[in-house]
């Protein structure tokens, strides 16, 4: 077996020394009834290297691959074209089979990247500080919720109809457990609930959670709302699923954002049929201590040079167990790397630019598709992502593009399943990996599936 | 004929004596040859500086109107139909962000010059205890990137999916087989989350039967995740103590059992490196007083293959693909944390999940849930999991075979003995005399010189060349070091770092002074953690920017 170095010689001298006679008499703490005698059932032995990757080949032939045709899916997963380099480097061996940098002295490259991707995170949200990512955007959402109510000491949430539905379900997975109130409400394809959420906030609401661009694409100015927030002693929780945006619109920081979270996939880690992703963390730097995740900060050696950490773990699980602030321990190092390294090749120019580009193409999609027969625009201020209206139901047309070899984008009767009044809704993004081409492309099928 | 030596140095010569600091000249650099110091993305990278080209702009962006956000002029009445410009709404940016840019062979060296600060398994023995620091397999990070795999997204239809599907599938397949189990909950993002997914199901198994039980058992030894996940899921934890022995003390577990106990968490093999071989009896005394028995998987390594949790009572166990498994850990993740489930668990598992009918694979999200899923205890994350893990998870599968998984337990364990018997006549070994360890083996700093403890043994090792062992963990012997050496390691490696280790811990016996300074070698000495702690610098910030 290729990754197995022992050889027999080995085994058999090796249980000398321990003074074993075979190595059942290493399992002897398991009852015997519960050893199993033979192999497990069904499972074939070993196979080679080129037999297992067949084995994938042919089922990875099944997918369809979003580089392979005119590809529009969006709503919280974006395609983006992610340099080689970014592969390259996290495919390091350093850094793909370290762990966790509890030895700092021998873990400075991992360390000094999560400061500077902090450091990014904190400056792309408008916040003051950031941590070392969580999981992905939906849990780093429910986590941002929690913190709300750690730092008001108050349980009750509104969450905009704008926040995407898993991040949703997700939330109220957690609360439906831990007894917390969440309003939350369906979205409408004319206009948003910001007015509801302005006449809603109250003395009781721990946090406002509202997604910039949202759900349906669409983006509004957070500063009313935060400042309703602050007035009622209320946190404003935003939540980005595409940071992208965040190159040509003012962060949610800059407009009195409390807690920023989001979702890092777009920059560097591709699409990955949902995961792994890269949650990002931001908040205002008083509510540090309430942080979950790990937090990487500088500080110096016993020579005096600067040097990286982890810090501020008297917050975190394996110090307070049942007192910590979350359960999480792992993150989403390697993405967090690939996020930092993407960000890092675009910069501040880049980042701008890459920005337009989708603003760009999107607009010239909306534009065109906003002429195909009974199609409307339900979008009218976005990035790079807006609803469409169809005149009948989206889901099954969202089938008959694929038949036609078009991905045309994400129904909203798949997000909201039963809603009646979206299900004609169609979510478009648009990136910089869509060509003129793929465009008329989309329009073209679209008109023949609406004929 | 060149000069053979052109450099002069002749034998007699010997070493030049060093000088300075720690036994090293100082460099106009501060580099050392090969250990080369590397500054900040934001002390070295420009505003205008960017590593990728953007030349086939859309027709926009050339010329007139570049950043003016959308290429034509609004008017008041501008029908729905047409999208309205950025600047109207006051919305663009009108301040930079601060980011840094370097061109591609300034990034390429960046990043390859903090790499190499960095300890790995790629670079030698990882024995980080209940970590399970195994080689990762490189056909698996190809099979990840497939791009049938790796770029396809999540909310595609599951006509265009189905290969996809089908991995996900077959590895739940597999993972229920490995663990003699009823059913297997993907989507956990990690061990902890997966822990959360258990203690979640039966939280609601409970309200299903419509009890309300506030209290969750947690042995002393267990991870720090048992304890906080319990807490986050709104139980009130309870500790049972250890035995002397180094297991879960039944006795005292059964007197907590009562109508107030929703389930226990228990690891096992466990956190001091041994079979809770009364597990069957604490699943069954549980089960009678009518609470749910939570498994924690990280060990599974150590029994995959001979030993199935489902013959043992357990209703619910996370199982973390980046150790049993061997996907990369990344420097601190992502994980994966898919949970399987026991009968009287399996209808209260997460959406989504995938079925087979007929053919075809089907997703079961939230719109079918209200059909045929209603038990189920809702979302714990958008999507549906790890799938970059789940491809190379089921590769290593594959790649190991039946013969090949009960041969990975089986050297796990044996390597992890072979440590123990190899170094336990200088370090002391708290449950050595209860029988041979699993997978990993547990050493105290008892025994040491006065003053000298379990963290100067771990930095006396980064010095021979490795990563330290897990130290102060777990809680229940004084300066724990846990060692787990997994299968994937040869016999010579494992001699090499037997003498390492005996080498530093005769040092710290000796009161070895050189030792508390150690490391000696590495990039960095000791870092000042209670500074870090005490004025969190967390973000960098231009000189003179403020605080």
């Amino acid at each position: 077996m290729r990754y197995l170095p022992l050889t027999p010689a080995d085994r058999q001298s090796m249980l000398a020394t321990i003074g074993a006679a075979s190595i059942d008499d290493l399992f002897v703490d398991v009852p015997a009834d519960a050893r199993l005698s033979g192999p497990i059932a069904g499972l074939p032995n070993h196979a080679s290297e080129m037999a297992v990757e067949r084995h994938f080949s042919a089922l990875a032939r099944q997918n369809m691959a979003a580089s392979h045709h005119p590809f529009f899916l969006g709503a919280g997963a974006y395609k983006h074209h992610v340099p080689a380099t970014v592969d390259h480097i996290i495919q390091r061996g350093e850094f793909l089979t370290a762990y966790t940098p509890y030895q700092p002295e021998i873990a400075q490259g991992t360390l000094q990247m999560l400061f500077e991707f902090q450091t990014q995170v904190a400056r792309l949200f408008g916040c003051d500080v950031a941590n070392a990512s969580m999981y992905d955007g939906s849990t780093a959402c429910y986590e941002a919720i929690s913190m709300a109510g750690r730092v008001t000491k108050r349980h009750k949430a509104l969450l905009s109809s704008g926040l995407h539905p898993h991040y949703v379900s997700v939330a109220k997975t957690m609360a439906h457990f831990t007894g917390d109130t969440l309003e939350t409400a369906t979205p409408a394809l004319d206009g948003t609930d910001m007015a509801h959420l302005l006449d809603a906030v109250d003395g009781e609401t721990a946090c406002v959670v509202v997604q910039y661009p949202d759900i349906l694409g669409r983006v509004e100015d957070l500063g009313p709302i935060a400042a309703k927030c602050h007035e009622k002693g209320a946190l404003l929780v935003a939540v980005v699923t595409e940071p992208v945006a965040l190159g040509l619109f003012k962060s949610p920081g800059e407009m009195g954002a409390d807690i920023v979270v989001g979702e890092g996939q777009s920059l560097g880690v591709g699409l990955q049929f949902g995961g792994p992703y890269v949650g990002l963390f931001a908040c205002k730097e008083k509510f540090v201590r309430q942080m979950p995740g790990r937090l990487c900060g500088q500080t110096v050696d016993a020579s005096g040079k600067r040097g990286f950490v982890l810090t501020l773990s008297t917050r975190e699980q394996h110090i307070r167990r049942e007192k910590a602030t979350s359960n999480i321990c792992t993150n989403a190092g390697l993405c967090a790397l690939a996020f930092s390294i993407h960000m890092t090749l675009l910069g501040e120019r880049g980042l701008r630019t890459l920005a337009e580009v989708n603003h760009a193409n999107a607009v010239a999609a909306a534009e065109r598709l906003a002429r195909v027969p009974g199609v409307s625009l339900a979008t009218r201020t976005f990035f790079n992502e807006f609803t469409l209206n169809l005149p009948k139901e989206a889901r099954p047309v969202v089938r008959a593009l694929a038949d036609k070899g078009v991905l045309g984008g994400v129904s909203l009767g798949r997000l909201y399943p039963g809603a009646a009044a979206l299900a004609n809704g169609l979510v478009v993004a648009v990136t910089e990996v869509v060509t003129p081409e793929d465009i008329e492309t989309l329009a073209t099928a679209l008109e023949e599936v609406l004929a | 004929m060149t000069q053979l030596n052109q450099s002069g140095w002749k034998p007699e010569m010997k070493a030049l004596s060093p000088s300075g600091e720690g036994g090293y000249v100082e460099t106009f650099t501060g580099n050392r040859a090969l250990m080369l110091e590397e500054p900040l993305i934001f002390e070295i990278g420009g505003r205008e500086t960017c590593g990728v080209d953007f030349v086939d702009l859309p027709l926009p962006l050339r010329g007139e109107g570049r950043g003016e956000g959308a290429g034509k002029p609004s008017q008041a009445d501008t029908p729905l139909s047409q999208p309205s410009p950025l600047k109207e709404r006051g919305l663009e940016r009108a301040t930079p962000i601060g980011l840094p840019g370097l061109s591609e062979p300034e990034t390429i060296r960046h990043y390859t010059r903090l790499s190499r600060q960095n300890y790995a398994i790629d670079l030698g023995l990882f024995p980080l205890g209940s970590c399970t620091m195994k080689h990762n397999p490189r056909l698996n990070e190809k099979v990840a990137r497939m791009a049938g795999f790796a770029d396809v997204h999540p909310l595609a239809p599951h006509e265009t999916v189905q290969g996809a599907l089908a991995v996900i599938h077959e590895l739940a397949h597999w993972l229920v087989t490995l663990t003699g189990m009823k059913a297997v909950a993907m989507s956990p993002k990690a061990g902890a989350h997966g822990e959360l997914c258990g203690v979640l199901a039966i939280k609601a198994a409970l309200q299903a039967r419509g009890e309300n039980r506030p209290v969750i058992l947690v042995p002393e030894s267990a991870h720090g995740t048992n304890p906080a996940t319990a807490a986050f899921a709104g139980f009130r934890v309870e500790s049972i103590p250890a035995t002397a022995e180094g297991r879960v003390d039944v006795e005292a577990l059964k007197a907590k059992l009562g109508p107030d106990v929703a389930g226990v968490m228990i690891t096992n093999p466990n956190t001091c490196g041994l079979f809770e071989r009364d597990l069957k009896t604490i699943s069954d005394a549980v089960h009678a007083a009518g609470g749910y028995v939570y498994c924690d998987g990280a060990n599974f390594n150590a029994i995959v293959g001979r030993v199935r949790p489902g013959d043992l009572g357990v209703d619910a166990m996370h199982i973390n693909l980046h150790k049993t498994f061997s996907t990369p850990h990344g420097g601190g993740g992502p994980g994966s944390g898919p949970v399987v489930l026991s009968e009287a668990l399996a209808p209260f598992a997460p959406l989504p999940f995938v079925v087979k009918r007929g053919e075809e694979f089907v997703l079961i999200e939230e719109e079918t849930a209200g059909e045929h899923h209603g038990q189920s205890f809702g979302r714990m994350t958008a999507f549906h999991g790890q799938m970059g893990m789940f491809t190379r998870a089921l590769a290593y599968i594959l790649s190991h075979g039946a013969d090949g998984l009960r041969q990975v337990a089986e050297d796990a364990v044996l390597n992890a003995n072979y440590i123990l018997r190899s170094l336990d006549d200088v370090l002391d070994a708290p449950f050595g005399g209860s029988g041979p360890c699993m997978h990993e083996a547990l050493f105290t700093d008892d025994n040491l010189a006065e003053g000298f403890s379990t963290l100067d043994i771990a930095k006396g090792l980064i010095d021979e060349g490795y990563h330290p062992m897990t130290v102060y963990f777990p809680l229940v012997v004084h300066g724990a070091m846990l060692v787990e050496p997994t299968e994937t390691e040869s016999k010579a490696t494992l001699d090499q770092f037997i003498g390492a280790l005996r080498s530093v811990a005769n040092r710290a016996r000796q009161g070895d002074l050189a030792l508390k300074s150690a490391p000696h070698f590495a990039p960095r000495r000791r870092l000042d953690e209670t500074l870090a702690a005490r004025k969190p610098v967390l973000v960098w910030k231009e000189e003179g920017a403020g605080d």
